[in-house]
């Protein structure tokens, strides 16, 4: 696990319940940076059963940076997570990302495909844009 | 308001799955409208069939084969009884709702023109609309819809201004799945009769709720699942009247529906085989019986009583959470609290009443027409069933409120 998921993982070991936890996610999911409107587009739309996501991506100097949205706030807060562990690295790196701090904070069960959060798209739309711009580099 | 339980909670020991803890909190189950949990004795018929009797059913000379044909006959008697029917072999078997209204659109693709029209109410379940749709396209015939007031209920004033001589058919549901929203099911069907369109009702969510006499709504066809009134999953009814079953063609070719097969053509079996191709679900028909069964023993009046009890116990108490807002707020609703809490995705209300145990169900509802209408992503909505108590309606009053300062 990188030091930034350990970071995550140590700061969810703080809350000994669920409140508390969710409390947490709904306050990362408040402090998520907006997104330019202008990327809120069809395209950049991840359509989970329930919430909307939208998930932007570029490349500069070949570090990946990701703006993202949604129209839920617990959504927000998981997505705000999953950028804090890829935000600015390589992007054949992000590749190859397991994301284990999510089986580590308990949240691997919203990870299952027929969820209706979508957090598996997420996932593999962080991997798709990762897996596109490590081709073009 | 005194909250009371018309139902004996002594129910709820025959709902052995109600007696879990979901993350540590007792589960409340108030996703009726998606399923409603089986009593024991539904288990039992279904676990017995399958240990003494499992036969496949008409063709057998030998006992087990006529002892599986008596149970399963005398299901389809019992349901025609339900529904107060006039014959048994207007009752068909199906998969569920959604087969029977596939199998009456497909039907009536052999009686449809272009320039003939269907009225369809905007208050329904995608199910009660896609195959219209497909209707449509597959023969020029031009959709009507039935608008929806701001309550939740339809539009009746339009609905009569969209009946002339070119509708041929009206399809509407009984009950809202997503805004309990009770339709003018006799009315609206003497309505239609007038300009000698047919009437196609989806009655998923008024069989597990009230009594239901086809006879009486005077309805050509009416649909509804077995799951959703204490029967098994896959197991569904039909009602159609016998002069429509016998003018619509059979919806599967197959075994069980053919009289005589000769390489060139066969001719088909009579009501109500002709629409039943294949080895039917003989399990789930015997179960689904005992659920009528046990619906009567309970008593289905004091089924409807007890749940527009607790429904309005329910509404008057969630009325006290700030930002709570009810989508279907029609003077004859039943069994369904659809809401929002403003400023919080209904997505972000049900993950959090579920982390307390509660079970709701959030989104669409099916219903992506009437949320569109509404402007909202989808709401979260709360059903009843009789098993359901006062306490499982606090225990939703305290999640939500619990909810709103977490999120609000």
């Amino acid at each position: 696990m990188s030091p930034i998921e350990q970071d995550i993982v140590d700061e969810f070991d703080l809350f000994d319940d669920w409140m508390a936890k969710y409390d947490h996610l709904i306050a990362l999911g408040k402090d998520l940076p907006q997104m330019d409107p202008a990327h809120k587009t069809e395209d950049n739309l991840i359509r989970g059963c329930q919430s909307k996501v939208w998930l932007y991506a570029e490349c500069p100097n070949g570090l990946l940076h990701f703006t993202a949205d949604s129209d839920a706030i617990i959504t927000r807060g998981m997505v705000a997570l999953l950028l804090r562990v890829v935000q600015n690295r390589p992007a054949e790196e992000v590749a190859r990302e397991p994301f284990a701090f999510l089986n580590a904070i308990g949240l691997t069960s919203h990870l299952s495909p027929t969820r209706a959060n979508g957090l598996a798209s997420m996932v593999k739309q962080i991997k798709f844009y990762a897996l596109a711009y490590a081709a073009n580099t | 308001m005194e909250p009371r339980n018309l139902l004996p909670s002594s129910l709820l020991d025959e709902f052995p799955i109600l007696k879990q803890t979901i993350n540590g909190r007792p589960l409340v189950y108030l996703d009726n409208a998606a399923t409603v949990q089986k009593p024991l004795c539904v288990l039992d018929a279904v676990d017995h069939y399958y240990r003494t009797d499992n036969a496949n059913v008409h063709r057998g000379v030998h006992t087990l084969s006529q002892r599986a044909t008596d149970s399963f006959e005398a299901a389809r008697e019992q349901l025609r009884m339900h529904l107060n029917a006039a014959h048994t072999h207007e009752i068909l078997w199906t998969r569920g709702t959604t087969e029977g209204v596939n199998l009456v659109a497909h039907g009536f693709r052999t009686l449809l023109q272009p320039g003939d029209a269907l009225v369809i109410s905007t208050l329904e379940h995608h199910s009660n609309l896609v195959p219209w749709q497909m209707l449509a396209q597959a023969t020029g015939a031009e959709l009507r819809f039935i608008p929806l007031l701001d309550d939740g209920s339809l539009d009746q004033d339009a609905y009569a201004s969209l009946l002339d001589r070119r509708v041929k058919l009206v399809a509407f549901n009984h009950i809202s799945n997503a805004l309990g929203t009770v339709n003018p099911v006799r009315d609206m069907t003497a309505q239609a009769h007038a300009v000698g369109a047919a009437v196609f009702v989806d009655g998923a969510q008024a069989v597990p709720h009230s009594t239901v006499d086809v006879q009486e709504l005077d309805v050509d066809f009416y649909a509804f699942s077995g799951h959703k009134m204490y029967g098994p999953t896959g197991m569904g009814v039909l009602y159609g009247k016998t002069e429509w079953l016998e003018r619509l063609p059979p919806f599967m070719g197959g075994g069980e529906m053919i009289d005589q097969v000769r390489l060139e053509g066969s001719t088909y079996a009579g009501l109500p085989f002709k629409f039943e191709a294949g080895t039917p679900h003989i399990a789930g028909a015997i179960g689904l019986a005992e659920a009528s069964r046990w619906m009567h023993r309970v008593g289905l009046e004091r089924i409807a009583r007890h749940e527009d009890e607790l429904l309005r116990y329910a509404t008057a108490k969630l009325q006290s959470v700030d930002g709570i807002r009810f989508y279907g707020t029609a003077a004859h609703k039943a069994a369904v609290i659809s809401f929002n809490l403003d400023g919080a995705h209904p997505y972000d209300v049900g993950m959090l009443l579920d982390q307390m145990g509660i079970a709701v169900r959030t989104g669409q509802h099916c219903t992506q027409p009437i949320m569109d209408r509404y402007g909202i992503p989808g709401t979260v909505r709360a059903s009843l069933a009789a098993y359901t108590t006062v306490e499982d309606l606090d225990a939703l009053v305290d999640g939500v409120q619990k909810a709103a300062r977490m999120l609000l």
